[in-house]
């Protein structure tokens, strides 16, 4: 297969109510809880968007990262042919156990909507593409770990059969307040090769 | 120039049948697995649903192993493998996807660190994973009802790259208190089998199954060649279809594009058609915004309910002996239109000679895939 050279253009880590851009450190706070941190950045960022508040905490993580590293690459007049390959460990499982708990006993038997559409971990590619007007491949998987060789490999493969121009990828782990965020985005320009050993080297950051 | 991806092996458990020649003989006569179901345990109502009977699971089960304990979910991927894992030795170059929206959700009845583990999907995959002596790590697709359908269009991709020669795709869902309580919450569930297309639908029928095919590059035994492929996000309501189909057409295009053919070629459509309202018109918009709405189409969903992230498989699997036995099978449950842009439902199981079919699906979060197969000759 015929393979142009790709490049990390640039990257963000969310993790320990710090976030990271590029290498630096853009926001922190000593807040408890990842949902009062994601408000505060909500504020300070002035991002603007109510819907955000309706999300689940994996929502908001995805959505952070992404409105960070596509704010300043995408343009509201044009199509922007940004594929989204995203994936982390718990799936969904921390909405699961809370719609979980609202199904569990008798007394207080009340499933919600609402609750119900978060406990699949694509919906937080479903409220990126709505954010930033992304009609683009989209796909979900689940790793125990975070698979490099996996992650690169396909987002080369979206890039070389043209299904995608740059390619947003992102690891959103998110289970009972533990939580990592690493997104980077992979397009024909940048000064990091992408690489496994590079993409691995920036997660460990 | 990529690589030509076939897919060459195929199999099913539902309630239909335990191999792909019972599950097409019940098709042909028109039987549904759609049941009325009263199981507290589930529901406290009474509800339709397409289950696979435990007691013939742990029957057909106990012929594989004896060994271990495994949840009927993990049983019927092993049984829906078993007999495919034969064909090609499993080497270094060997990928296992598998597609699953809950996997084993049930576990979270138990409220403990060992539940939460059990329902993770990397524990389910690794079950299965270590079953059959996979040596890769095994790739889990979530991507909520086009899970089935993406996982064969993933594992084409990455057979292109040369990362992989061949690739072993399982995907299965239960049905299960969790899903059916959330499915009623939206009021979306049909209290008789579902009836997609038609103008007397009353919703979805849940269901449950699982679905094996082995995709490679390796032309020998091949059944079909996978043509092309898309999967594009509407962008536009995570609980809901685009109602301009948007997203479920520029998949559609991609695939064609790839596949360098144009709606003419597609002699048959093998849709979603949950029978919701909202999905079955989205799709009618879309297939007549291609020029598709004369290509016949059908939705298995009156045969098996929604199968979740079972469901893109199982329907590749069944839209396959669509094409090798030159036959259409009717959209079981259609009576009357029920979509405002007419499309050409297949109302009665005809023969017709077949070459290449279209595979879509659409789900939560907004998304589409489209997958266009065509006929070894």
């Amino acid at each position: 297969m015929l393979e142009n050279k790709t490049y990390i253009h640039s990257t963000c880590v969310i993790q320990k109510n710090k976030i990271v851009l590029n290498g630096e450190s853009i926001f922190s706070n000593e807040i408890e809880g990842f949902n009062d941190f994601a408000k505060k950045f909500y504020q300070e960022f002035e991002i603007a968007y109510p819907k955000f508040f309706k999300m689940d905490s994996l929502s908001k993580l995805a959505f952070i990262g992404a409105e960070l590293l596509l704010k300043p690459i995408i343009d509201p007049l044009k199509e922007n042919n940004i594929g989204l390959l995203f994936a982390n460990k718990s799936s969904s499982l921390d909405t699961d156990v809370k719609y979980q708990e609202s199904i569990s006993e008798s007394e207080s038997y009340f499933p919600s909507p609402a609750v119900f559409v978060y406990t699949l971990p694509n919906i937080c590619l479903g409220e990126i593409s709505i954010k930033h007007q992304l009609k683009s491949e989209n796909s979900f998987f689940i790793f125990d770990t975070f698979n490099s060789s996996f992650m690169e490999n396909y987002a080369n493969v979206l890039l070389n059969i043209k299904k995608a121009d740059k390619v947003l990828c992102g690891w959103v782990e998110y289970f009972n307040e533990e939580y990592k965020g690493f997104f980077y985005l992979v397009s024909d320009e940048g000064e990091i090769e992408h690489t496994k050993n590079n993409i691995e080297i920036e997660f460990n950051k | 120039m990529l690589k030509k991806v076939y897919i060459s092996n195929v199999n099913c458990i539902t309630p239909l049948g335990f191999d792909v020649e019972t599950n097409i003989d019940n098709i042909t006569k028109g039987i549904t697995g759609i049941q009325k179901h009263e199981d507290k345990s589930l529901m406290k109502d009474s509800f339709c649903a397409s289950i696979v009977n435990e007691n013939d699971v742990d029957e057909a089960f106990a012929k594989v192993t004896s060994e271990g304990k495994f949840t009927k979910l993990e049983k019927m991927m092993i049984l829906a493998l078993f007999p495919i894992v034969n064909e090609v030795e499993i080497t270094d170059k060997t990928a296992f996807l598998l597609s699953t929206t809950k996997g084993n959700i049930e576990a979270l009845k138990n409220k403990s660190d060992e539940s939460i583990e059990e329902a993770h999907l990397g524990t389910l995959a690794k079950r299965i994973a270590n079953f059959f002596g996979f040596k890769t790590k095994p790739i889990v697709v979530s991507n909520a009802c086009v899970s089935g359908v993406l996982a064969i269009s993933v594992a084409k991709r990455l057979i292109q790259s040369e990362m992989y020669n061949d690739a072993f795709v399982v995907a299965g869902d239960i049905v299960s208190e969790f899903v059916l309580s959330g499915f009623n919450s939206f009021q979306a569930m049909s209290n008789e089998p579902c009836r997609p297309y038609s103008k007397n639908r009353t919703g979805v029928s849940l269901g449950e199954a699982t679905a094996a095919v082995l995709v490679t590059s390796n032309r020998e035994n091949a059944k079909v060649v996978i043509l092309g492929d898309g999967s594009i996000n509407d962008a536009n309501h995570i609980s809901g279809p685009s109602r301009t189909g948007e997203g479920l057409v520029r998949s559609i295009e991609s695939a064609m594009k790839e596949a360098n053919i144009d709606s003419n070629s597609i002699n048959y459509i093998s849709a979603h058609g949950t029978a919701t309202p909202f999905n079955d018109e989205m799709e009618a918009i879309a297939f007549s915004r291609i020029g598709l709405e004369n290509t016949p189409v059908n939705s298995l969903k009156g045969y098996y309910g929604h199968t979740l992230g079972a469901s893109g498989l199982l329907e590749v699997v069944i839209g396959i002996q669509s094409l090798l036995h030159n036959k259409l099978f009717a959209s079981l449950g259609f009576d009357e239109m029920g979509v405002s842009k007419p499309i050409n439902i297949i109302e009665k199981t005809e023969n017709k000679e077949l070459n290449c079919f279209l595979k879509t699906a659409s789900g939560f979060g907004g998304c589409n895939t489209a997958v266009i197969f065509e006929k070894i000759k």
